[in-house]
């Protein structure tokens, strides 16, 4: 208890000793104004209930259940035995429900991994060199922003054939433009900054002044813009696997199962229902996580 | 007594001035409409050079010999340097030759000039139910910030911009069709009434009233009000959410104050001064969200069994049509192209800061 209060005390420290110490608090008290959010505190709790579930998915339900197909089973409604019901090929709902989990969250985790690097590598680029490099790296950005995302993402995912990992490719292709700008952005208004001079007097190379020095500041803002992107995303990769152009049969994936309800959908309602609602469940808890996120960073800011 | 400076006599190089202005402006965006266009191209171009499946191979089939595949491959060009097809390609694309489909054995112009109508007429009248409600809901919601009104607005619209599409169409079809029987099925009209109504639009909603069809338009209202509510409602979520955020910038303004002191009714300020300031960015958001409808409307055709776009392509997909699909792709992507640089053309129109600024 008391030591509770005095590690409370010491983050709340307005006079930091250590440069560790400033940071923590910082931190700290950011986290402070998070929590009073209740919205935001309950888009923190799906995502990591969301998280928890595909990473701990064989604890929760048998991996087996999910692909094992019971056809004597088939089309069970919701009961103690099958808690989501059984779908028209007599697997579990509920076990293809957790490890759909893991599905969506790999698609997220790869979008995010390809989307931000390459945003924050052509955006840095252009606000730090201006000039020609600027116009031509903008140009380019320019272009793939006023494409349509699902429509290109269709036509990428017909040529490369169907499959998590060329969906993934559809979707960060159509993602990352808004990352360059972003980042372009933050890159001109430091440019000129005395401490990004202080470092070049100090012959430090371009590189690493675009690493060292601006890239880390670009980050809260290309974080809080990836949270609010991931349910535009978790959307579009499930209209992909609603099409069939995501995982392929018989990996789990919610959209590929809201589909596969649709013939049974008038009788058996739960095998369209329960994954439509795992889709929006998660899509709000990222967009509630990414509201309370920017609201935060837009009180210190302002 | 204050003297007040005579208004500057246009000169000569004020003149030039406002003219070169709106000149230089619509170049600058010519320019960058046909560099899109060309990306646009070239990224379609891309994709059909890369995918699996070999053009040649499909023509002649896989027991030809090689001379035969060597000289198909001739034919269409495919020994060609990669700039000279692309160049070739681009050409094609100008004239409007997307080539033929595979499944309807036409020239794929033809088909999507066919299905789009369907499209157009569910986007449509979704949008306008979309701005019709999102921006009174949007601008109530920035004068109640806080209180209840803004949060059931905002939790709506939450909702909305977190939905899958073809879920809540499914669920739509459920509900309204199959248990409450309020609406008509999928597809744009019963088949008795196939056929009736000659083309003129496309869109049977204005061709059978037009034509006196009375019972055909009825029909098709009632096969269009469900998918287009659903899409109107995410477009409705989008429009009220920026309304929302561009109203509570205006309202934060001095004028605001000024207005309101000068003795204007609370009414009047808001709905007159702050949206009509509003209007502006509005513009840009209302083409954008259009773009998405088109979007949106690929999942909910296939959900409707919509014949529109979307399902055209949706359908070519997967019968590895690759003309048809590029060729919506493109279709696509020009009215995005298009909705962008009319969203250009008209800002300085209701912005007359923006024309100055220039």
């Amino acid at each position: 208890m008391s030591a509770a209060l005095t590690w409370r005390g010491w983050l709340l420290d307005p006079a930091p000793v250590s440069r560790r110490q400033a940071r923590l608090g910082r931190w700290f008290r950011a986290w402070l104004a998070f929590q009073r959010n209740g919205l935001a505190m309950t888009g923190l709790c799906v995502v990591s209930a969301l998280v928890l579930t595909a990473l701990a998915a064989p604890l929760i339900a048998d991996p087996r259940a999910a692909i094992l197909q019971v056809l004597t089973e088939r089309l069970q409604p919701p009961s103690a035995s099958h808690w989501f019901g059984v779908d028209e090929l007599g697997r579990d709902i509920f076990a293809r429900i957790v490890f759909g989990a893991r599905t969506t969250l790999i698609i997220v985790a790869l979008v995010s991994a390809i989307v931000a690097p390459v945003g924050l590598a052509i955006g840095l680029t252009a606000g730090y060199f201006g000039n020609w490099i600027d116009a031509v790296l903008m140009r380019i950005t320019d272009i793939f922003l006023s494409f349509p995302r699902l429509v290109l993402a269709l036509a990428f995912a017909a040529a490369l054939g169907p499959g998590i990992e060329n969906a993934v490719i559809a979707i960060a292709l159509t993602t990352w433009p808004p990352y360059a700008r972003l980042a372009r952005a933050e890159a001109l208004t430091r440019r000129r900054a005395e401490f990004i001079e202080a470092a070049e007097l100090q012959g430090a190379s371009h590189l690493r002044i675009i690493l060292s020095q601006i890239m880390p500041l670009c980050l809260p803002s290309v974080i809080i813009r990836l949270t609010l992107d991931m349910a535009g995303i978790i959307l579009t990769a499930a209209g992909l696997g609603f099409l069939g152009l995501a995982a392929q049969p018989p990996a789990p994936e919610w959209g590929a199962m809201v589909s596969s309800g649709r013939q049974v959908l008038l009788g058996q309602w739960w095998v369209s229902t329960i994954p439509g609602i795992a889709i929006f469940v998660t899509s709000v808890g990222f967009n509630l996580l990414g509201d309370g996120l920017r609201d935060v960073a837009d009180s210190r800011s302002s | 007594m204050v003297t007040v400076a005579a208004p500057a006599a246009v000169t000569d190089g004020e003149w030039v001035r406002r003219v070169a202005g709106p000149i230089r402006r619509v170049w600058r965006l010519l320019f960058s409409v046909v560099l899109t266009f060309l990306g646009l191209t070239c990224v379609t171009f891309f994709i059909g050079r890369v995918i699996p499946i070999d053009p040649v191979l499909a023509i002649v089939g896989d027991k030809a010999s090689i001379e035969t595949y060597n000289r198909v491959r001739s034919e269409i060009g495919l020994d060609l340097p990669i700039p000279v097809q692309y160049w070739r390609y681009l050409l094609k694309v100008l004239h409007g030759d997307f080539g033929n489909s595979v499944i309807t054995s036409q020239p794929v112009l033809q088909d999507l000039l066919r299905v789009f109508p369907a499209t157009l007429e569910l986007s449509l009248l979704a949008l306008i139910i979309g701005v019709v409600f999102g921006v009174p809901l949007g601008v109530i919601a920035a004068t109640h910030r806080g209180r209840w009104q803004d949060q059931v607005i905002r939790f709506g619209s939450l909702i909305g911009y977190s939905m899958p599409v073809f879920w809540l169409g499914l669920i739509g079809l459920l509900v309204f069709y199959a248990k409450l029987g309020w609406v008509e099925g999928p597809g744009r009209l019963d088949v008795s009434y196939d056929d009736i109504v000659p083309v003129v639009t496309g869109l049977i909603t204005v061709d059978s009233l037009f034509a006196g069809e009375h019972d055909v338009f009825w029909n098709s209202l009632g096969h269009l009000v469900l998918p287009a509510s659903i899409l109107g409602y995410l477009s409705l979520a989008y429009v009220a959410r920026m309304t929302r955020s561009f109203m509570l910038g205006q309202l934060k303004q001095e004028y605001i104050l000024a207005t309101l002191a000068k003795g204007l009714s609370p009414f009047r300020v808001v709905w007159v001064h702050a949206l009509g300031n509003v209007w502006v960015q509005l513009v840009t958001v209302i083409a954008l969200t259009f773009g998405n409808l088109l979007e949106g409307a690929v999942l909910t055709e296939t959900v409707f069994a919509w014949p529109g776009l979307g399902l055209y392509m949706k359908n070519s997909l997967f019968n590895a049509d690759l003309n048809a699909v590029l060729g919506g792709t493109m279709l696509v992507g020009v009215i995005y192209i298009g909705l962008n640089m009319l969203s250009d053309l008209i800002y300085p129109l209701v912005d007359p800061r923006a024309r100055e600024r220039r």
